[in-house]
C-alpha cells in the first residue's frame, strides 16, 4: 500500500508537467499582458516605451522558452515568483486566502455529506412515497438554485429574521479571522457560505446516493440478508450502504476539489477574500505568474483528492487492492 | 401435524403487461426431517412459492394474494414484519441459487456468518466466531479460522455455496429451503454440495425443501416430490411413485427428456416440445394442454383438480388413469 501511494505521488510529476505546459502556453495565447492591462487598461494611450520597460522588468520580453524554463525551474528552487500585479510573492498572496478557501470547502463538504447521505438513504428506502418525492424536489431545487442566489437569500433571511426577533438586524461578520483566533466569529462568518454551497453540492450527492442504493437493494446479497432475518437498519447500513458509496465518494471528492478554486460568485456575495476571487482577478489582470501558480495549485488538489479517493475505495471494497 | 403446511397459496405479480399468476393455488406440506422436492421448468413458480414462505417477494410488483402458510401453529402470512423476521434465518433458512452474488462482497465471511447468530440468538461476538469456525468445519471448508477473515472473492463458487449452507445451519433451523442450490456450479461440485446438504440435514434432523429442475437430484435425495407447471402443482407423490409410474403427461415428458442410468444407452431422449405458457394469459383449462400428447376433448374444459390416483399419489390430469405411463415406453 505504501509503495502504491509513493508510486502515485511520483506519477504526479508528469501530470503536473503536462498541466504546466498547457497553462503556460494557453495563457500566452491571449493577446496582451499585464503591462498593457496596467498602463492602457482603461483604453487610454500608453507610451510604448513604458510598456516595454515594464515588460523588461517582469521578464516578459524574454523568449517564451526562457520564460517557461524559469517557471519550471521555480519549482526546483522553491521560488514560485512574484505576482506581476501586486509584486508580492505568489506564495504570500495564496497564503492569505488558502486557509479561508480550504475551510469553506471542508465545511461545505461536511454540510453536503450531512445532507446527502441521510436524505439519499431515506429517499431510496421510501422509494416512490411522498417522502421520496419531497427529498427529490429538495435536491432538484438545490441543483436549480445558484448558490450565490441562495447566499443572498440567506443574508436577507438573517437580517429580516433577527430584526423581527431581537429588534436589531444581525449580519455575519464581513472580515475574516482565522478559526484559532476567534472560532465563534470565524464560524459565524463562514457557516453561511458553507451552507449555501454545501446545499447545492449535496443535491447531486443525494441523487447519487439514492440511485446507487436503489441498485444495491436489488442485489442478491441484500435478499440473503433479508432471508437471514436481519433488521432493516442493519440490512441498509451494513449490507447496502457500503456497497453503494463508491460513486458517492467520487462525486464528493470531485466537488471538493472544485470548491477550492471555483467559488467565485459565492465569495463575492459573502465578501470573502478567497482563492476563487484571486483567480478571477489574476486572469483579468493578465497576471501570468499568479494565474499559473493558481492553476497548478488546483491541479495538485485534484490529483491529491483522486489519490485519497482511490485509497478510500480500497477501504470500502476489499476486492480493490493496489500493488 | 405437518411441520410446514402451504395451503392454496396464490402469489401474483402486477406488471404493466397484466397480472402474472406466478403461484396459483399451491398446497403441499413438509414433515419434520423430510426432504421435499419441488420440480419444474424455469418460470413455473417453484422459487416464488419458496420465497413466499418467508415473505421475501418484493413489493412492488409481487404480492401474496391468498392462501395460508402454517408453521409452528401460526399462519406466516398473518404475522407482523417483526415476527416473520424472527422466523427468517432462525426457524426457516434459505440457500440461494447464485453463490457468486448471494454473499456480500464487502463483508468478511466471519461477519456474514456470525451476524445471523447475533441477530437471533443474542450470542456474543466471541461465541459467534467460535461457532462459525465449527460451522465452516462442518461444511467441509479447510482452515476455517483463516477463512473467517477472508472475503467472498477469495473463495470459489463451490466454497461460497458451502458458506451459504453453513450460514443456513447457523441457528439450527427446522427447515432449510434450498432454491436450486447447485444450478450455478460445476457438475463435479454439484454432487458434492448435494451430498453435503443431504448428509447434514439428515444428521441434524432438519427438513429440507429442495427446488430444482434436475430430476436426477429428485430421485436421489427427495422423499416427496411436487411437480409444478404454470404456477400449479400438477403431480404430487413419493419420489418412487413419480419415478416409476408418473400420472401426469408433463412428468412423463420430463422424465423422458433426461438420460437415466437404469435404461439402455440407446434410449432416445425426448425433449418437452413447445414453450411454457405466458402466466399472465392463462385460461381456465389445463395449462399443459397445448403441449400434451394425450390431450383429449375433455381437456378444453375446466382445469383438472389435483386428485388422488393411487394412495398418496396425486395428479391433476383428466386422463391420469388412461395414458400409457411407463417412462420411455
Amino acid at each position: 500500500m505504501y509503495k502504491y501511494i509513493i508510486k502515485r505521488l511520483l506519477l504526479m510529476i508528469p501530470t503536473l508537467l503536462g498541466a504546466a505546459v498547457l497553462v503556460f502556453f494557453l495563457l500566452r495565447l491571449v493577446p496582451g499582458d499585464v503591462c498593457e492591462v496596467r498602463l492602457a487598461g482603461t483604453g487610454l494611450y500608453a507610451d510604448p516605451e513604458e510598456v516595454l520597460l515594464c515588460q523588461k522588468n517582469l521578464g516578459l520580453d524574454q523568449p517564451l522558452m526562457v520564460q517557461f524554463w524559469d517557471f519550471i525551474w521555480g519549482y526546483v528552487v522553491f521560488d514560485l515568483g512574484d505576482s506581476m500585479w501586486t509584486g508580492f510573492p505568489v506564495t504570500h498572496e495564496i497564503g492569505l486566502r488558502f486557509e479561508l478557501s480550504l475551510q469553506v470547502a471542508i465545511m461545505a463538504t461536511f454540510v453536503a455529506i450531512a445532507i446527502a447521505i441521510p436524505l439519499g438513504i431515506i429517499s431510496a428506502v421510501k422509494q416512490d412515497t411522498w417522502i421520496d418525492y419531497l427529498v427529490r424536489a429538495f435536491s432538484i431545487a438545490g441543483i436549480a438554485m445558484p448558490s450565490f442566489w441562495l447566499g443572498i437569500l440567506i443574508i436577507l433571511g438573517l437580517l429580516i429574521s433577527t430584526q423581527a426577533v431581537f429588534g436589531d438586524p444581525w449580519m455575519p461578520p464581513i472580515d475574516y479571522v482565522p478559526i484559532w483566533e476567534d472560532p465563534l466569529r470565524n464560524l459565524s462568518q463562514l457557516i453561511w457560505p458553507a451552507v449555501a454551497t454545501g446545499y447545492r453540492y449535496s443535491a447531486v450527492a443525494t441523487r447519487m446516493t439514492r440511485s446507487a442504493l436503489l441498485e444495491v437493494l436489488r442485489e442478491d446479497y441484500v435478499r440473503t440478508a433479508r432471508a437471514k432475518g436481519l433488521v432493516e437498519k442493519v440490512i441498509i447500513n451494513r449490507h447496502a450502504l457500503k456497497n453503494s458509496l463508491l460513486p458517492v465518494v467520487t462525486i464528493i471528492a470531485i466537488e471538493f476539489a472544485f470548491l477550492m478554486g471555483g467559488l467565485v460568485v459565492t465569495e463575492q456575495v459573502f465578501n470573502l477574500n478567497g482563492l476563487g476571487r484571486l483567480f478571477v482577478e489574476s486572469v483579468g489582470n493578465q497576471d501570468f505568474a499568479m494565474t499559473q501558480q493558481l492553476v497548478m495549485l488546483v491541479v495538485i488538489i485534484f490529483v491529491l483528492t483522486n489519490i485519497i479517493v482511490d485509497i478510500f475505495y480500497a477501504w470500502l471494497d476489499p476486492r480493490i487492492r493496489y500493488s | 401435524m405437518a411441520l410446514l403446511e402451504i395451503d392454496n397459496l396464490r402469489t401474483q405479480f402486477f406488471t404493466s403487461e397484466g397480472t402474472v399468476k406466478a403461484v396459483d393455488g399451491v398446497s403441499y406440506s413438509v414433515e419434520e426431517g423430510e426432504t421435499v422436492a419441488v420440480v419444474g421448468e424455469s418460470g413455473c413458480g417453484k422459487s416464488v412459492t419458496a420465497m413466499s414462505v418467508l415473505r421475501l417477494i418484493p413489493w412492488p410488483p409481487g404480492r401474496i394474494v391468498g392462501g395460508e402458510i402454517r408453521f409452528a401453529g401460526s399462519n406466516l402470512l398473518e404475522l407482523s414484519e417483526e415476527e416473520i423476521r424472527q422466523i427468517r434465518g432462525r426457524d426457516i433458512a434459505m440457500i440461494f441459487q447464485e453463490p457468486m452474488t448471494s454473499l456480500n462482497p464487502v463483508l468478511s465471511i466471519g461477519l456474514q456468518l456470525s451476524e445471523t447468530m447475533i441477530a437471533h440468538m443474542g450470542v456474543s461476538q466471541g461465541a459467534a466466531r467460535k461457532r462459525s469456525i465449527e460451522l465452516l468445519g462442518m461444511v467441509g471448508i479447510s482452515e476455517p479460522e483463516r477463512r473467517l477473515d477472508q472475503y467472498p472473492h477469495h473463495l470459489s463458487g463451490g466454497m461460497r455455496q458451502r458458506v451459504m449452507i453453513a450460514m443456513a445451519l447457523a441457528c439450527e433451523p427446522k427447515i432449510i429451503i434450498a432454491d436450486e442450490p447447485t444450478t450455478a456450479l460445476d457438475v463435479t461440485i454439484q454432487a458434492q454440495i448435494l451430498e453435503l446438504l443431504k448428509n447434514l440435514t439428515r444428521d441434524l434432523g432438519v427438513a429440507m425443501i429442495i427446488i430444482t429442475h434436475n430430476l436426477g437430484v429428485v430421485a436421489r435425495y427427495a422423499d416427496k416430490v411436487n411437480v409444478m407447471y404454470a404456477g400449479r402443482i400438477i403431480e404430487q407423490g413419493s419420489a418412487l411413485d413419480i419415478y416409476h409410474s408418473p400420472k401426469h403427461p408433463y412428468t412423463l415428458a420430463l422424465l423422458n427428456s433426461v438420460p437415466r442410468m437404469d435404461q439402455a444407452r440407446a434410449a432416445k431422449l425426448d425433449p418437452v416440445e413447445g414453450q411454457p405458457p405466458d402466466l399472465s394469459r392463462l385460461d381456465r383449462s389445463c395449462a399443459f394442454r397445448p403441449r400434451c400428447r394425450f390431450a383429449s376433448e375433455k381437456c378444453n374444459g375446466e382445469f383438472p383438480a389435483l386428485e388422488e390416483v393411487e394412495e398418496g399419489h396425486f395428479s391433476a390430469c383428466w386422463n391420469a388413469d388412461n395414458f400409457e405411463s411407463a417412462p420411455n415406453g
